[in-house]
């Protein structure tokens, strides 16, 4: 169909004025991105590996963000300028691709994926699994003392062992803060997961494995412990509230929890990275 | 109307009344819930109420025709067994718990919760014996209402038993005597669940009765 039915501008002129405005809405979006949205991306700042997560969601969503702004300023220029006119039914001139522009978009969107995969891979390591459990043999560790903490999940309810602390066991979990974690997951019966949404801490908890995360809570606060795995009826209900606390309120808790939980601790087993999933007597 | 027309109307009544009838046994599965049964008020000095319960190895057909092997607890109200789940106790309040245990013992999978834990005094009675922990493998089942920070583990009647019940109600049969109190707090649904492995043949003893409310968990609502 002929070109009469569209707006009598040359090719060029779109291309120009398209390029013009997507360029400027993307150079005031960006920033706003960065700037105004970013610090407000969860999962927030209660932990070295929460704002490092902040720090990736920004990037990934400042980088997003001009691809966005093209995609929908195109199809609105689509509407609003290429807009058929009332009462007409009329075809569009044939399109019949452009190698300029499919090679300029195959190469952009190539190098961003590409660049995308190489921050998220440095981002891990460098953050030390970012959080997230890292199996047994994490490639990176932080240097420095670690406060080692084992997370129990069993169907329904994660316990917390503390061998530094004579292997207590606890119905909670509380940490000082400005202390690095070494955080061991584990299950004793089916798949878990937990999940420290403030402190940005998620590692799968399977029975005989050793899953291990680190982080720092920079800040006193309260957070919330979920399982992230559905497990049975009351996966839901896998759900309580951690405490981050000053070092000297938790070397009190954990004094507390020494003497509360003495009976239980005479008769748990020997402190280990696993545990067997068989109860000390056979299921009847 | 045509003859394709009548069929193709026929297969499309068919349809709506199929995932009709499969939505109402869907809905009417997922919404089934045991009766709510009260706690007994306790007179007297101390006040508070009184729950009854017992634990059984297998609930038997009377109860529970279509899961008659299956574990579970019962409570007692004016004088009889209800098989439920869903006990109703007031807010701020002492709860006297008297449980009758007449299965054998699984052991517990985490020892952790061989401890008695929330229970005024953090102790438990068992057959008269004034306790704080149980040996963890002589663990039957256990009675925790997590949100509450109650946990209190219920041992197995002895190996070898003369008189071991084989379905509810189980009076008569050997047992132990398991009881304690705890304070309620503020109003609300608390769940509560058993943690041993205790579901015989089902995947980690953990399917069957322990994921169907009714047996071996259930709700205290606190009101």
């Amino acid at each position: 169909m002929s070109a009469e039915s569209h707006p009598a501008q040359p090719e060029g002129n779109h291309a120009r004025r398209f390029t013009a405005i997507w360029l400027i809405a993307s150079l005031i979006a960006t920033p706003l991105v960065i700037f105004v949205l970013g610090p407000e991306l969860p999962p927030g700042n209660g932990s070295d590996v929460a704002s490092g997560q902040v720090t990736d969601n920004t990037v990934l969503l400042a980088m997003a963000t001009p691809v966005l702004l093209l995609v929908v300023i195109y199809l609105l220029y689509a509407i609003i300028v290429f807009r058929q006119p009332a009462g007409a039914a009329l075809e569009g001139p044939a399109v019949r691709g452009d190698t300029k522009i499919q090679t300029t978009w195959i190469v952009v969107t190539s190098i961003l994926v590409l660049s995308l995969a190489a921050y998220g891979t440095v981002r891990l390591e460098q953050g030390y699994g970012a959080g997230s459990g890292s199996g047994p043999k994490p490639l990176t560790v932080p240097k420095g003392p670690k406060l080692e903490v084992q997370v129990i999940a069993q169907q329904w309810a994660f316990t917390y062992r503390y061998p530094g602390y004579g292997g207590v066991e606890t119905t909670h979990l509380v940490l000082p803060v400005d202390q690095t974690v070494e955080l061991h997951v584990t299950s004793i019966d089916a798949i878990h997961s937990f999940w420290a949404y403030q402190l940005g801490v998620k590692a799968d908890a399977n029975p005989g494995v050793d899953n291990v995360a680190f982080f720092r809570p920079t800040t006193e606060q309260i957070f919330e412990v979920h399982c992230a795995e559905l497990c049975g009826i009351w996966h839901g209900a896998m759900f309580d509230h951690g405490r981050i606390v000053s070092a000297p309120a938790f070397a009190l808790w954990i004094r507390e929890q020494q003497i509360r939980f003495a009976p239980a601790t005479k008769v748990l087993e020997p402190y280990a990275k696993t545990y067997s999933p068989e109860p000390t007597r056979r299921a009847h | 109307m045509s003859q394709s027309g009548k069929r193709i109307l026929g297969v499309g009544a068919a349809v709506v009344l199929t995932c009709a009838l499969i939505g109402l046994y869907v809905s009417s599965w997922a919404t089934s819930m045991p009766p709510t049964v009260a706690a007994t008020p306790v007179l007297g000095a101390g006040g508070g109420t009184q729950l009854t319960l017992e634990t059984v190895p297998s609930i038997g057909p009377n109860y529970s025709p279509t899961h008659p092997s299956w574990v579970s607890y019962l409570i007692r109200q004016n004088g009889k067994w209800i098989h439920s789940t869903i006990f109703k106790v007031r807010a701020n309040s002492i709860v006297h718990v008297t449980l009758y245990q007449y299965d054998s013992a699984s052991g517990l999978r985490n020892p952790f919760l061989s401890q008695v834990q929330g229970t005024v005094g953090g102790t438990a009675t068992i057959d008269g014996k004034t306790v704080n922990s149980i040996p963890p493998e002589e663990a039957s089942h256990t009675f925790v209402i997590p949100e509450m920070g109650v946990f209190v583990p219920l041992p197995g009647i002895p190996e070898g038993a003369k008189t071991p019940c084989e379905f509810a109600p189980c009076e008569g049969a050997d047992h132990r005597t398991v009881s304690f109190s705890f304070r309620t707090g503020k109003k609300g649904r608390y769940r509560w669940q058993c943690f041993v492995p205790c579901a015989a043949g089902t995947i980690a003893g953990f399917g069957g009765p322990m994921q169907t409310l009714g047996y071996m968990d259930g709700f205290i609502d606190v009101v």
